[in-house]
């Protein structure tokens, strides 16, 4: 909110320093985010006539001008061409300082001396205009020499942007940031002049007010002001609107939207004689009503809308025949607007259901100054003196006007105050402070909140403070208030310590091993998008079900990513595309699967007030790798995660070709990695050519691929860990021998290898060492070559022993099909 | 009268969709395209042929004509696909390796020296200085009920301090009722709601993890982002523990020379609530252009727990009390490293990527 401080301090006196303001503001949680000096810069800028206009020789975006500022005739070098002879406009001499510290010195430009300089709006910070110089004489009876700040009525002020927290409605105005000030100040606030309503007929005689919805409408207001005069509002009002960010429109909606500023109460004025009977109602919207807006949208009323619980309630105002005229506390309805033939007004002041027009407000997409305020909190008892204070100000511009007496005020219901009780000890419990009896006292009646009681205080708040709820969680509200005012800086600091330990889960540590053991080989820790296209998901899953997000910014953001290896695919090509392709890329993170496609559901509390049980996306954490490096394909992504297995003691994990591959890997290359039980660890190989071809331009590459499964790696893991049995090596000779195996393509290598080591307690290790493929071999058939080591705990094995065991091992191969290569 | 230029037309397609039927590799259909539908073939020849009829014929001519490239075109293109998936199959199988037959002594591996991720490495660094601080660490799902999003959290539906939140929603059930959380403030109701049914308060844990809010991504926000949250729940809690651990890791993070300092806030979850600030880290307080002269930038929101909190997960507030806090982990990591623009961590360029040891 843009706090002019001439206005704020009508209301409080404030310091004469500056940044101690702003510094109390800041304590109190009235946070200043910006600091506007209007006016500044502008003491020297004078009006000034053009008299002559002569071109420069071998210039043409130039020109001398030769103006009268009061001294006799100038000349003055200008660029701008949107002027004539006759024309006032204003003139920067030369010392002086323009906005931003722009000093103006006497200059020469193609043989020509300028004594100063012509500005344009923007140059003066006035506006945002640019297009030439600023021309007076539409503005206003320009006198030649005259201060530009006196001849434009601007008087030089600080603008505050204050930012108002969202519990803080009561303090979204200026008297209530005032009230806040007067309070950490100890001063008086001064409340603003109201006018009084005049003798005669009594507004009944009139109009009428009615509400339908007490629950929705607590309060509704309805003064008549008649002999209006409808014009433009006087001159300090409408830079007081201005200074606050809003347009001056005719002095009765400027009124109102002083109110507003100044009270933070929405008013609404409406022309009486486009009120049919003078008449306003508040009822709910009924189905197949619409209502086109001062914004010229019609907007269809009473639709359930999407948010959890909403019912499509709209609280509408009507008028005499029962026809809808405006949103209720949202906007008013184009009808009954207010015109320059306007003589009567009919004045809302209200107070609604903040819910209500929450719900309304985000239905329609139609926010305004006025919902933003009901939405949070309108003091209910604020209405009749933000009315006074309307006609008060919309008499300066129009007299003779003729407020009507006794105002309609009817009732409906208003949120009840709470008595929030304060028990000795709880501001202590809850701030680690003691703070007196009496401070506590002083600090919350600064405020208007009532304290009685003696020991055990019973505080009762304000009606402006909606913010401050019943029971606990109302003492909890009046001791950060107790704490607002105290100021948080002078509260105290404590370090707490606890006997619990602090510490990762095994599965944190496990995974930081993991994430040590990766960036140790090379890894790039990269981070891919979670949000992916349509078209991305169907290029790896085009048979699963997407999770998909209703509202996405960009529809190649829509919907969640099932694999990490598009991303990093489409990373790495970006990086390869760059010539920076040599590199290891990976990341770990989630990815999510439809609760269609998941194997485990995730069935989590969800609706209304967590009613129901829903069930959500399974995420699985996984780890993907791109290996990218030149030379890098299948077998170095398999001898990758071999170091990878033997850091995290996972070396019994068979590497398995599949006939079906993971998606986004190689049909003929890939292979799961398996643990005896059958349970999958993830996949290793190398990234489909097709896909490298659809994501990039990079002409064919064999790219390595690692893509491990978390939750079972690391559970792997820490078992292994739990479990880890360190042997003492024999100290007995082990015997060393080598058997090649012709074995059947179908038989995999490790099974022959775990064969090999099951067939005897004395086999201490298997190695494959060599494979051979070729001639001298039955087709369909491979040789496998071990190197085995073979030995006891306690004993040198016999030439006898040995010979017998390798007849054994080799049993135990033929079992697989795999026979002794000749 | 000329004989129609197209009197054959009928033959001439079956003969090419024979020739088209008849190829059996790739390198066939490239070659003989052009012969088929492209500029040497016969359709083009007669369609040139055509500029020599009467103006009423050719439109009939023309159509005919359009018609039968029409069918020898989709026949090529669908000979394509065949023959390019079966070229595909052919090319797989000569590529077929048996990744268990691999011999890892054999395998040069190239070497490389890998670096670990920004916001990995910054994450990793807050929770060792609270595990130091006797935090425990605790990790929660990214897509969440708006149970646990917001309404535990004291946000009901519609309620307008859900305006500080720019949610994704996601297309699961009811419409608004799944989202991707905004904050890792749910992680919270997860733990004291298991804390709760399984008796085990107390409750000192960090929460790290990823977030979402449906903002456009500059140079200061990102769509998706990285939180980092603390909550206590003890006997005896009070505000003052709060602003005491918010200083000491200010001091354990940021250095011994930092402050920290609170100001009143409103979070619907916490109350009372706080915003800290702690010295600027590029002026050290001197006052700079990135704390607008101020000495001090914005870090976080925190407060003690809002009773209505501890009502929704069923902790008894007279017995417990607690606070919790929460900052960005990405902002932490673009102050440390005066990173000029967070879209930088998402491109993952390597030559970004390889800066940090």
């Amino acid at each position: 909110m843009k706090i002019p401080l001439s206005w704020l301090a009508e209301f409080v006196d404030l310091p004469a320093d500056l940044d101690a303001l702003i510094a109390s503001m800041d304590d109190l949680g009235l946070v200043v985010e910006g600091v506007e000096r209007i006016g500044e810069g502008l003491e020297d800028v004078i009006v000034a006539r053009v008299n002559t206009i002569t071109p420069i020789e071998g210039a043409d975006r130039i020109r001398l001008i030769s103006v009268d500022a009061g001294n006799g005739p100038l000349d003055i070098v200008c660029g701008a061409m949107n002027f004539a002879v006759g024309n006032h406009v204003p003139l920067a001499p030369v010392g002086a300082v323009l906005p931003g510290n722009f000093v103006i010195a006497e200059r020469r430009m193609k043989g020509v001396i300028s004594n100063g300089m012509l500005c344009s709006a923007r140059e003066l910070r006035l506006s945002e205009d640019h297009e030439g110089l600023m021309l007076l004489d539409a503005l206003i009876t320009p006198v030649i020499g005259e201060k530009l700040t006196s001849a434009l009525g601007i008087v030089p002020d600080v603008v505050l942007d204050v930012s108002i927290e969202g519990n803080r409605p009561d303090a979204w105005s200026i008297v209530g940031i005032a009230r806040d000030l007067a309070a950490r100040f100890g001063q008086v606030l001064r409340l603003p002049a109201t006018a009084l309503p005049d003798d005669g007929a009594p507004t009944s005689s009139l109009a009428t007010a009615t509400i339908a919805v007490p629950d929705l409408c607590g309060r509704l207001t309805l003064s008549v002001l008649t002999d209006v005069v409808v014009g433009p509002s006087p001159q300090h009002l409408a830079q007081r609107l201005t200074m606050a960010g809003m347009r001056p429109i005719s002095n009765v909606v400027d009124a109102s939207n002083l109110v507003m500023l100044e009270l933070g109460q929405p008013t609404h004025p409406y022309d009486a004689s486009l009120v049919a009977g003078s008449s306003i109602g508040v009822r709910r919207a009924r189905s197949g009503e619409s209502l086109q807006t001062l914004d010229d949208v019609t907007r269809p009323l009473a639709q359930p809308g999407r948010g959890l619980g909403d019912s499509g309630d709209d609280c509408v105002i009507v008028d005499g025949d029962d026809q809808v005229i405006g949103l209720a506390g949202i906007m008013g309805g184009a009808s009954s607007e207010i015109s320059a033939a306007t003589t009567t007004v009919l004045l809302e002041a209200a107070f609604f259901d903040p819910m209500t027009i929450a719900r309304s407000s985000k239905r329609h997409g139609l926010r305004s100054e006025a919902s933003n305020r009901f939405e949070r909190g309108v003091d209910p008892e604020l209405a009749l003196f933000a009315a006074a204070r309307f006609v008060e100000l919309l008499r300066q511009s129009s007299p003779t006007l003729h407020w009507m007496s006794d105002p309609l005020d009817v009732r409906g219901e208003t949120p009840s105050v709470p008595s929030v009780t304060l028990r000795p000890g709880d501001v202590q419990r809850s701030l680690g402070v003691t703070i007196d009896e009496s401070e506590v006292r002083r600090l919350l009646t600064s405020l208007d909140f009532t304290v009685t009681g003696e020991s055990t205080l019973i505080v009762t708040p304000p009606t402006r403070r909606l913010d401050v709820r019943d029971g606990a969680a109302g003492r909890a509200d009046v001791i950060e208030e107790i704490a607002r005012l105290y100021s948080y800086s002078r509260l105290p600091r404590h370090t707490p310590t606890w006997p619990q330990p602090g510490g990762l889960s095994d599965r944190q540590k496990m995974r930081r091993r993991l994430r040590d053991v990766l960036v140790d080989l090379g890894v790039n820790e990269a981070w891919t998008p979670t949000l992916g296209s349509d078209e991305d998901f169907a290029l790896l899953h085009p048979n699963e079900s997407r999770v998909r997000v209703t509202n996405p910014l960009a529809s190649e953001e829509s919907v969640l990513r099932r694999s990490m290896i598009l991303g990093l695919v489409r990373a790495w090509a970006r990086n390869a595309e760059r010539g920076l392709g040599d590199v290891v890329l990976g990341e770990i993170g989630v990815v999510f699967t439809h609760p269609d496609d998941a194997t485990t559901a995730r069935v989590v509390r969800g609706g209304n007030g967590g009613s129901v049980k829903l069930t959500l996306p399974s995420e699985n954490e996984r780890a993907t790798i791109i290996l990218g490096r030149s030379g890098d394909d299948a077998t170095s992504a398999v001898a990758f995660w071999n170091a990878v297995a033997s850091r995290l003691d996972l070396h019994d994990v068979v590497v398995r070709s599949t006939s079906e591959v993971a998606a986004g890997l190689h049909p003929t290359r890939a292979a799961s990695l398996e643990l005896s039980t059958g349970e999958v660890l993830g996949w290793v190989g190398e990234v489909d050519p097709a896909l490298l071809g659809q994501l990039s331009t990079i002409a064919a590459r064999r790219l390595g691929v690692l893509d491990l499964d978390l939750d079972v790696v690391i559970k792997t893991a820490l078992e292994r860990q739990a479990n880890q049995y360190v042997a003492v090596p024999s100290r007995f000779p082990s015997a060393a021998l080598d058997l090649a195996l012709v074995t059947p393509q179908t038989v995999h290598a490790a099974d022959v290898a775990q064969a090999l080591r099951a067939a005897s307690e004395l086999v201490q290790d298997v190695v494959l060492f060599d494979v051979y493929q070729g001639p001298g071999l039955p087709q369909g058939t491979r040789s496998l070559a071990y190197a085995l080591c073979l030995g006891a705990d306690d004993r040198t094995l016999s030439e006898r022993e040995l010979g017998d065991l390798r007849a054994q091992l080799i049993a135990a191969a033929n079992a697989l099909g795999a026979v002794l290569r000749a | 009268m000329t004989a129609s230029p197209l009197a054959q037309l009928q033959e001439q397609t079956t003969d090419l969709l024979a020739t088209v039927a008849a190829w059996q590799t790739l390198d066939e259909l490239l070659e003989g395209e052009v012969f088929v539908t492209g500029k040497r073939s016969i359709l083009s020849a007669l369609q040139k042929s055509l500029g020599s009829l009467e103006p009423e014929a050719r439109k009939g001519a023309g159509a005919q004509l359009q018609e039968a490239r029409r069918s020898v075109e989709a026949a090529v293109a669908q000979k394509r696909a065949e023959l390019e998936s079966a070229a595909r199959i052919v090319a797989l199988e000569a590529d077929r390796l048996d990744l268990g037959d691999v011999v890892s002594s054999a395998v040069r591996v190239p070497y490389s020296h890998g670096h670990p991720g920004i916001v990995a490495a910054t994450q990793r660094e807050l929770e060792d200085v609270f595990v130091g601080m006797g935090f425990r660490v605790a990790d929660g799902p990214e897509v969440e009920t708006d149970w646990y999003n917001f309404e535990a959290l004291n946000i009901p539906p519609a309620h307008p301090s859900r305006g500080m939140w720019d949610t994704f929603y996601v297309e699961l059930g009811d419409p608004e009722t799944v989202v991707l959380r905004t904050h890792t403030s749910p992680t919270q109701i997860h733990l004291m709601e298991a804390a709760v049914a399984s008796d085990s308060l107390p409750i000192h844990s960090v929460m790290p993890g990823r977030c979402y809010r449906r903002d456009t991504p500059d140079a200061r926000h990102l769509a998706a982002f990285h939180q980092i949250e603390g909550l206590v729940v003890d006997r005896g809690i009070t505000f003052a523990d709060l602003a005491g651990v918010i200083d000491t890791f200010t001091k354990a993070y940021f250095g011994a020379d930092m402050q920290s300092r609170l100001r009143p806030a409103f979070f619907p979850f916490t109350e009372p609530s706080a915003e800290f600030e702690i010295t600027c880290t590029i002026c050290r307080g001197e006052g700079c252009r990135t704390c607008s002269h101020t000495g001090w930038i914005e870090l976080g929101g925190c407060g003690m727990l809002d009773p209505a909190v501890l009502a929704a997960v069923g902790i008894d507030g007279d017995e417990w009390s607690g606070f919790a806090f929460g900052f960005g982990i990405d902002r932490c990591a673009q102050m440390r490293h005066q990173i000029a623009d967070m879209r930088a961590l998402i491109e993952n360029d390597v030559r970004f990527l390889r800066q940090l040891s």
